[in-house]
């Protein structure tokens, strides 16, 4: 396996609110490998856009505050990055594209304007006509039609498929080696939703970006990502091979969400909803925070005291999962002789 | 690889253009060869100030009256302190063209209320202008970087706010020493940058939680770029209405302090100055303190009903205009 591009560690964050102090993201680490596409998925709220959002310095400082952890890109810890230098990454090697592309994008200034100025940020002695004529060519490789005139267009001039587009080509525009996708796809309808994936094909054949791809949708997941990383309540409870996740989950939550989507391989009657409610961040659940709605664990002390740690399975380790009990769960994701 | 891309690319623009011509009809158009007119911010605002009969109408009075102030040199049929001593005293007559009247000194009036436009209105727009600069500034950095910095200088308008005002310009203009117009202006412009202190501060607030402002820091702008590209040209229309409301009241305070005296001094002249100077003779000489007042009141009013043409034309909510 190749060096990883991006190393987080021990990712620790915090919010402070006037309810108490927030865990949005406590004690995460992943790797991300050159060329790949990771996944995050889990439920709202549970740290997933919170993590890569302070690995590039975006999360507002006060009330957030990062508590421990290093992301290594490059050889260089961002987190220890001063400001000046962080920028000069973001944009540039590390691109983001953020999920409702109606409000990324600045009303009072042209789609062209927009990626031209992303390009000028980062070369800064490039010309403007230089600069207009990349921004075409993105353009057209989002596959923007007309893309000359449509350059001079306002983002209220552009529908909402057409304006991810244009976020991506900005995204893009510095050839970035990682691009961090946050809900791509969420802000748009189903039939737009399919053209943006194959964009976002079109984006990593282009520039052979690794792509985190933040989601909740694991339709998504499954078309794009080759290794998935599950989050609850603020932690890493899997991660694994796409194939691995989807056809034996060796996390009661995973495994949990997978009887929750509607599947057209499997012959199923009914769709299990996740019981209870997501917990707290403020006051998590001693121990392993799922076990509250957890059938692995009815009445096992282990789950209520005990923190479980992410752990391999199986010799490789490329699937590893932070249940104490991963070996009950069948390759089909259910627990041996449990409640179904 | 170059060739796979390309391929890619107009497989892509294809897929678009056929999922998009169905519903759109801005690609329609396209194939259809039609142009179509990419309509600006710009465009909106200006169609619909012109749309705005009464502020037009300002607008040409004003301008009007701006070139008179800029070409008085050229116009005026006298100098501004030209006296005549055999002609003291004379109301409105074609005579000599003093449409005016004279002075007790014969000074053509007409000449002099041409130049005291000058004098006014340069006063006016050079407060109008450094006071927003001054004012810009202050809130869009309270408001984009808020917390302490926010803080202090919010502090700083407040006193600003509370100070009287006409204390601290007479004040000021004795310590300053009065008479030249740059003086006042300094003056005024000092005294007049609170209100879009606080305007500018107040849309920063909401601006900087907006998304695009995020997507931009992720592209790796600076903090300077995000404020000047990005947020302030989503300021400029509340901004400009409230430069011309500054302009209208430094007209009026700059009178005001002319006429108290401690404004522009003879022989310069100004129009508050010119009603003060008129003032002294009674009603008798009626004409000395009328034709200034009504060009005071004409422009202040004037420049009123721009900004509310502008404020309207700002409005998005206004949004009328067939495209």
């Amino acid at each position: 396996m190749p060096e990883p591009i991006l190393t987080i560690r021990d990712l620790t964050v915090e919010f402070d609110t006037e309810d108490g102090v927030v865990h949005a993201v406590t004690g995460v680490g992943y790797d991300l490998h050159p060329g790949e596409v990771l996944g995050v998925v889990g439920e709202s709220g549970c740290g997933k856009s919170v993590s890569m959002l302070s690995v590039l310095g975006l999360i507002p400082m006060p009330p957030g505050r990062i508590v421990s952890g290093e992301a290594v890109f490059r050889g260089e810890d961002l987190l220890k990055l001063p400001d000046s230098r962080l920028r000069k990454i973001r944009g540039g090697p590390m691109a983001m594209i953020f999920q409702d592309p109606l409000t990324s994008l600045n009303p009072v200034l042209t789609i062209g304007d927009q990626i031209s100025e992303a390009i000028e940020v980062h070369h800064p002695d490039s010309s403007d006509a230089a600069a207009r004529k990349r921004t075409v060519e993105l353009l057209q490789l989002v596959g923007v039609p007309s893309a000359e005139q449509r350059s001079h267009q306002y983002p209220h001039e552009f529908s909402g498929g057409m304006r991810q587009r244009a976020m991506i080509a900005m995204a893009i525009a510095n050839d970035p080696s990682v691009l961090v996708a946050d809900e791509p796809t969420t802000a748009l309808d189903v039939t737009i939703q399919a053209q943006i994936i194959e964009v976002l094909k079109a984006a990593q054949r282009e520039t052979q970006a690794a792509i985190v791809l933040i989601t909740h949708d694991l339709g998504l997941i499954a078309e794009l990502a080759d290794r998935v990383v599950v989050m609850y309540a603020g932690k890493v409870v899997e991660i694994g091979d796409v194939f691995a996740i989807f056809d034996s989950p060796r996390h009661p939550y995973t495994a949990g969400l997978l009887r929750s989507l509607a599947r057209l391989d499997a012959d199923v009657d009914r769709l299990e909803p996740i019981a209870g409610q997501p917990p707290s961040l403020i006051t998590p659940p001693p121990g392993c925070a799922f076990h509250p709605r957890c059938a692995l664990s009815q009445g096992r002390a282990t789950c209520r005291t005990g923190v479980p740690e992410l752990r391999a399975l199986g010799p490789e380790g490329g699937h590893r999962s932070a249940c104490h009990f991963a070996e009950e769960l069948t390759a089909a994701g259910q627990p041996v002789g449990g409640p179904s | 690889m170059s060739d796979d891309r390309s391929s890619a690319a107009r497989d892509l623009t294809a897929r678009a253009s056929a999922a998009e011509s169905g519903s759109q009809d801005v690609s329609l158009a396209y194939e259809s060869g039609v142009e179509v007119k990419a309509r600006s911010q710009w465009a909106y605002v200006r169609m619909r100030f012109l749309r705005h009969r009464l502020a037009v109408a300002s607008l040409v009075v004003l301008v009007l009256i701006g070139l008179v102030g800029v070409f008085a040199p050229q116009l005026a049929p006298y100098g501004y302190d030209e006296q005549n001593l055999d002609l003291g005293i004379q109301s409105p007559t074609l005579e000599g063209w003093h449409l005016f009247g004279t002075d007790q000194l014969g000074r053509d009036y007409l000449s002099r209320v041409m130049y005291g436009i000058r004098t006014s209105l340069w006063v006016a727009f050079f407060v109008a202008f450094l006071s927003t600069a001054i004012g810009t500034t202050v809130g869009a950095l309270a408001g984009y970087y808020g917390g302490h910095v926010d803080n202090v200088l919010m502090r700083l308008t407040d006193l600003m706010l509370t100070l009287p005002g006409l204390a601290v310009l007479l004040t000021a203009s004795v310590f300053l020493g009065s008479g030249d117009p740059l003086k006042i202006g300094l003056i005024l412009a000092f005294l007049f940058w609170t209100a879009v202190a606080r305007i500018v501060r107040g849309l920063f607030l909401s601006l900087r939680e907006r998304e695009f402002v995020e997507a931009a820091k992720a592209a790796g702008a600076s903090d300077l770029r995000i404020i000047v590209r990005h947020m302030l040209p989503n300021c400029l229309g509340p901004i400009i209405v409230n430069t011309t409301l500054v302009v209208a009241a430094a007209i009026l305070v700059e009178a005001a302090l002319s006429f108290l005296g401690f404004g522009i001094q003879p022989p310069n002249a100004a129009l508050g100055k010119l009603i003060s100077d008129g003032q002294g003779e009674g009603f008798g000489l009626w004409w000395l303190v009328t034709f200034p007042g009504l060009l005071i009141v004409l422009i202040a009013l004037c420049v009123n009903f721009v900004g509310d043409g502008l404020r309207d034309a700002f409005d998005p909510t206004q949004r009328r205009v067939r495209a």
